[in-house]
């Protein structure tokens, strides 16, 4: 698909795992349209040969040993859970059929 | 001159004479802040305990406003959203570690734009963000509360986050020295992602030199962050000493001077400043940057796509805010992220996820990063003619808090910083007068990759030339 399809915002948003209300909904679509419609300018610029520029500077691999290091505490990492149980996060149910 | 006035070279002279402590700066930002910071709103927290026990432990330092998205262990992080309301730093960021092994503490949190998106830290789910110079104004963005808090003298210095903008910018609006450090000059690791190919910590000062003492605190390589490379950091302020505009190139993008956008008394201020480096015996010559056009485009299709990316990590599972409504971890996820980001925030996540859902990956992204190739070029060719390029900073001063309403209206503010950020040179936003109602105005210098020396010796000269304006302040 080429650059000037419309951005349908209802199907992103889901995409995006973002959960968005019938007022967000009108007032992102036309917005969004306008953005997109804006940086599709770079349509206009013959690339042709151009290699993509991936990064903020020319980078080469920054290699290191693979050694075991101390990495942050448990309970550190833990201290910020919105819901834990013991030493592990607690979350839904995601596995279907399996008990919770 | 009462301390919270002081600049870092100042408080660090005052410091070695034994003539005041540490805990005495603190003492006095904080009284500062307590008679001051309720007009402007520059600070989100402030953990005065803390700061002064700090400054005590460290006699001999000088206390530094932190932007709310730097971890600082043991303090809040918000990035200025209510997704991290709650949210306890577990460790340091490297470039709080530098601070501290450099003679600086940190000390209170300032506003911004939710997750550094915007332009004038209206975005913030936190708190409103007024101008020292005129309060009906905003300061800028996003670093607007690290500005605020600079040109309203709440603070000695800060540290802000330039991603397309977000150091000069405010830095322009409020009088202050901001500098955004070439790509890969400082550390990124502790400062919460916007986006990872542009984002870059930097100093917000009342003087080129602390810009140069601070910079040289932050920079240097951290195996943390990959980007860094082993390049020794210059003695900044040791090698501007002295500096000047006698035989410097100065070039000026004309593309930059034919924007419809431009407020004119901005480019009066811009050209008193072209005039003053002539007279300081600086050659100016006419530049082109011919994809100038284009790279706030490339910037809204490459910025965006990694932001959806970088704030993937937001979903309620590990830290954050988590949905009391969620029923399955797919409600989990959409609702808490729903509940927790702004507006904004959800534009661009649905942006940057657009232009790298399938199918369209090629047309925009793939795309706008060869265009940034492009945008990169016209930076190398320029530099081969001149040593630096002068240009307004921000096409406007600073506007009225709720003036501008449109998302792309508020984007162009950025049209003089973006190109430079692409190209992941250094650039650095520099107090250069004031409108006739007495907004401040910055100009903008730009110099290649790692040519911090150079883009700080002729800012200094440069500000050495103006001299010190300031219009007066509302606080």
């Amino acid at each position: 698909m080429k650059a000037g399809s419309k951005i349908d915002v209802a199907y992103v948003s889901d995409l995006a795992r973002l959960e968005l209300s019938d007022a967000e909904k009108a007032m992102f679509q036309p917005q969004l349209e306008n953005i997109v419609k804006y940086v599709e300018k770079i349509s206009e610029v013959d690339v042709d040969g151009i290699e993509p520029m991936m990064h903020g500077r020319e980078l080469v691999n920054a290699f290191r040993e693979d050694e075991v290091r101390p990495s942050m505490d448990r309970e550190a990492a833990l201290a910020n859970a919105p819901a834990r149980v013991g030493e592990e996060f607690l979350l839904p149910k995601i596995v279907e059929g399996a008990e919770s | 001159m009462e301390l919270h006035e002081l600049g870092i070279k100042a408080a660090q002279e005052g410091l070695a004479k034994g003539e005041f402590s540490s805990e005495d700066i603190v003492r006095a930002v904080i009284d500062r802040v307590h008679a001051a910071d309720g007009k402007v709103g520059a600070y989100l927290t402030f953990d005065e305990d803390g700061a002064l026990a700090l400054a005590k432990a460290n006699p001999r330092s000088v206390p530094i406003a932190i932007k709310d998205l730097i971890n600082v262990a043991g303090q809040p992080c918000t990035c200025g959203s209510k997704i991290l309301k709650g949210y306890v730093s577990p460790y340091d960021a490297t470039v709080v570690k530098n601070l501290k092994a450099n003679g600086f503490i940190p000390a209170g949190r300032v506003n911004m734009d939710e997750f550094a998106m915007g332009s004038s830290t209206e975005n913030s789910a936190l708190g409103v963000t007024r101008n020292p110079y005129d309060l009906s104004r905003v300061p800028g963005g996003s670093s607007g509360g690290s500005a605020a808090a600079v040109g309203g003298d709440l603070c000695i210095a800060a540290l802000g986050t330039d991603t397309g903008g977000s150091i000069r910018q405010p830095a322009s609006f409020c009088n202050c020295v901001g500098v955004k450090p070439s790509y890969g000059r400082v550390s990124r690791f502790g400062v919460t992602a916007f986006a990872s190919s542009l984002d870059q910590v930097g100093p917000m000062t009342k003087s080129v030199e602390d810009a140069a003492i601070l910079l040289k605190a932050l920079a240097g390589h951290d195996e943390m962050d990959g980007t860094t490379p082993k390049d020794p950091v210059p003695d900044y302020p040791a090698m501007i000493a002295g500096s000047s505009l006698k035989g410097v190139k100065l070039g000026l993008p004309k593309e930059y001077f034919n924007v419809g956008g431009l407020d004119p008394e901005v480019k009066r201020v811009t050209e008193e400043a072209i005039r003053r480096c002539e007279e300081q015996g600086a050659e100016i010559v006419e530049v082109s940057l011919p994809h100038t056009e284009y790279a706030m485009a490339v910037y809204y299709i490459i910025a965006p796509a990694e932001a959806s990316a970088n704030l993937a990590r937001f979903d309620g599972v590990r830290y954050g805010h988590r949905s009391a409504k969620a029923v399955d971890v797919m409600s989990l996820y959409m609702k808490s992220r729903a509940e927790g980001f702004g507006p904004e925030v959800k534009r661009r996540i649905i942006m940057g996820t657009y232009v790298l859902s399938s199918g369209y990956y090629d047309a925009y992204y793939g795309r706008a990063q060869k265009v940034r190739t492009l945008v990169k070029r016209d930076f190398d060719e320029a530099f081969k003619k001149v040593d630096a390029l002068l240009t307004p900073c921000a096409p406007t001063p600073a506007f009225k808090l709720g003036e501008l309403q449109d998302p792309l209206t508020m984007y162009l503010n950025d049209l003089f910083t973006i190109p430079s950020a692409l190209a992941g040179v250094c650039a650095a936003s520099v107090p250069s007068g004031a409108t006739a109602a007495g907004l401040p105005v910055g100009v903008q210098f730009i110099c290649g990759g790692f040519e911090e020396t150079k883009l700080l010796g002729i800012c200094r000269a440069f500000e050495e030339a103006t001299g010190r304006v300031t219009p007066p302040r509302a606080v």
